[in-house]
């Protein structure tokens, strides 16, 4: 019997050292993080922003109450909610992209934006109380995902498109009903809410705001990093993974439930942020393989600094803040052309 | 026992359905898997895929399933794998019916293997074959370091060590079936399942992953596997199912049911069947002839 396959054998692959990379990774976003505390119109040197940040454990000298006003509550709980949000629609991405075995989909293309969006606006419209705004941009954005995904199981032909077209069919639905509510809603406190909501901004997020994302995210990411190598075996398809021991049909349902709930989590606090879900786990791919074990996790740290980064910009670059949906917008896409010219890893 | 002689060398007359029904009836203790008239149809209103299957495998059977497309190969398969709960009939995996066992009970004692596809992430090859240990976890945690090494030595023993941290997808479909094999056996379920493992196989590659398969066998497993192909049938498979229009229309040792008859029966074509010796043994081919059949 042959023992080897001589023409194709390949040189022996090392495994990447995964573990320095993380290492990296972590630092940078911790790097981020501290760096963004000085960054602002009201300057704050990185020395300044530690000596502050400690000034409870450690007796440094009186800071004044500007420094502490304008760590504590303004830019702290702000790059705490730019992490949060970033986190939260990168791991989504990744768990919805490993569910329906498809690289291309995230949580715009399948309607749970546009969806969340829909449900936030009736919910202003509405007059709902700020808790209830959430609730109804998470039953929109279930609502959302639920359709696209039925429309895609029962059209015929390629599963990977149709799932793409739900999406879309589903998006461009909820997207006509945000603009009635917004053609019907009160053109002087109404309108301005939710065209601002829509456009995805964390300007005057409070310190309650960020306990709100961290306990809802928390919710529905810590299942996802707990099943994550469940996750991989999803990606096989229903019936390799029932054939490997997998109860497909729960674990679907949990991974919905927990990626659309931290979805619209991220985008009840935020307003409507795209693209993060589709690139950052394609570049954590690239970096950290396709193993959810790690991308889980990497998507969760690469997101949160990611989006650290471009709220940074939002608020530094120009004197009137930028919506931050519209610099991902600006920053995703070309990022995205980018990687499906060059192929990075095929996936 | 009489659908299937005890030593496979002595060529054995069996063919008609009425035989393997009345066979399967009667259970033994040593089969491992038994179905016994299954019947499936896909909704309400269709006609029945399987009409009324029965069969059974004990440990060491190399069971070559054959027929021509959309007989119900795969259907059977899907059925005895626990993919489809709805059939009619009866199958007993270790004696219990398979239709009590979670996927989970199931994937302890059946292995599936399906047709190398292109996967749509590139996992690494180490990867793939841990995934087969998805079993034996529970349901929240990963695989640990000493799963890592059984997957290795998986992968060794089949001769594709050196993939180990390949994508799963740049390497070549022979050595992606070899890798779906290794994650068989880390699975450590006794029974493989293989659905077609040789389509998209380049003739060296065929012959490599049936050598293995044929190997496992030796070793106490039981594989059932379909394919197009009698040649593989005639040279490793010690029992042959014939599957058409949804029934069991022969069932013995290749020799005994694999001939010219058969073959027109099954396949619609005129072949001949002869026999020829090398230092190896007795050996069996099937050519098609021109002239017959189309």
């Amino acid at each position: 019997m042959p023992q080897t396959t001589p023409h194709l054998i390949r040189s022996n692959r090392k495994a990447p050292n995964y573990k320095l990379r993380f290492i990296i990774l972590t630092a940078l976003a911790a790097a981020c993080f501290l760096l963004s505390i000085s960054a602002g119109r009201y300057g704050i040197t990185p020395y300044e922003v530690i000596r502050t940040l400690f000034s409870g454990i450690i007796p440094f000298d009186q800071m004044t109450y500007v420094d502490w006003s304008a760590v504590f509550n303004v830019r702290l709980p702000r790059i705490c909610a730019a992490f949060l949000v970033g986190a939260a629609l990168a791991t989504a991405g990744a768990a919805y992209q490993g569910m329906f075995q498809n690289p291309l989909v995230s949580p715009d293309i399948l309607g749970a934006s546009a969806g969340a969006g829909f449900g936030a606006a009736l919910a202003i419209f509405t007059h709902q109380p700020p808790v209830l705004v959430t609730v109804f941009a998470f039953t929109g954005a279930i609502i959302a995902v639920f359709a696209a995904y039925t429309v895609s199981r029962l059209a015929k032909g390629n599963a990977t498109l149709s799932l793409v077209l739900g999406g879309v069919l589903v998006g461009g639905l909820f997207a006509a009903g945000t603009s009635y509510i917004k053609l019907v809603a009160d053109t002087a406190n109404q309108l301005p809410e939710i065209t601002y909501w829509l456009m995805g901004g964390l300007a005057g997020i409070q310190t309650s705001d960020v306990i709100f994302a961290l306990i809802g995210i928390a919710i529905g990411i810590i299942p996802l990093i707990i099943l994550r190598w469940q996750l991989n075996v999803l990606t096989l398809g229903d019936d390799e993974a029932r054939s490997l021991g997998v109860n497909t049909r729960r674990l679907r349902l949990i991974t919905i439930i927990c990626a659309t709930l931290i979805t619209a989590v991220a985008v009840s606090v935020s307003g409507i942020i795209g693209w993060i879900g589709l690139v950052i786990p394609h570049f954590c791919r690239m970096i950290f393989g396709y193993d959810y074990r790690r991308l889980i996790p990497a998507a969760i740290i690469f997101g949160g600094a990611f989006l650290i980064l471009v709220d940074d910009v939002a608020r530094t670059a120009a004197s009137t803040e930028i919506p931050i949906g519209i610099l991902t917008a600006f920053i995703g896409a070309p990022i995205f052309a980018w990687l499906l010219i060059s192929g990075g890893k095929r996936s | 026992m009489k659908h299937y002689p005890e030593n496979p060398e002595t060529p054995f007359k069996s063919r008609t359905a009425e035989t393997s029904a009345a066979v399967s009836s009667e259970a033994r203790s040593s089969d491992v898997l038994s179905l016994s008239d299954v019947t499936y149809r896909y909704g309400k209103r269709q006609a029945d895929v399987l009409k009324g299957v029965s069969f059974a495998a004990k440990p060491g059977d190399f069971i070559a399933v054959l027929g021509p497309n959309g007989v119900g190969k795969s259907t059977m398969f899907k059925c005895l794998l626990g993919f489809f709960k709805t059939y009619g009939g009866d199958i007993r995996l270790g004696g219990k019916d398979i239709r009590t066992l979670s996927h989970k009970e199931i994937a302890k004692q059946i292995a599936y293997i399906p047709q190398s596809t292109y996967p749509t992430f590139n996992y690494e090859v180490l990867d793939v074959v841990l995934m087969g240990m998805t079993a034996q976890l529970s349901a929240l945690s990963s695989p640990k370091k000493e799963h890592t090494r059984r997957a290795e030595e998986a992968l060794k023993s089949l001769g594709i060590g050196h993939l180990a941290h390949a994508g799963f997808g740049e390497i070549s479909g022979g050595e992606r079936q070899l890798v779906l094999i290794a994650r068989a056996l880390v699975q450590d379920a006794k029974i493989l399942i293989m659905d077609e493992p040789t389509a998209n196989l380049d003739y060296g590659n065929q012959f490599r992953v049936m050598c293995r398969v044929e190997a496992l066998a030796h070793e106490g497993y039981v594989v059932v596997l379909s394919t197009h192909n009698p040649e593989h049938a005639f040279l490793y498979a010690d029992r042959v199912l014939i599957l058409n229009g949804g029934e069991v229309t022969a069932d013995g040792a290749p020799d005994a049911v694999l001939d010219e008859d058969m073959m027109r029966q099954v396949y619609g074509i005129d072949v001949s069947i002869k026999e020829f010796s090398d230092e190896e043994g007795t050996h069996r081919v099937c050519v098609p002839k021109r002239g017959g059949g189309f």
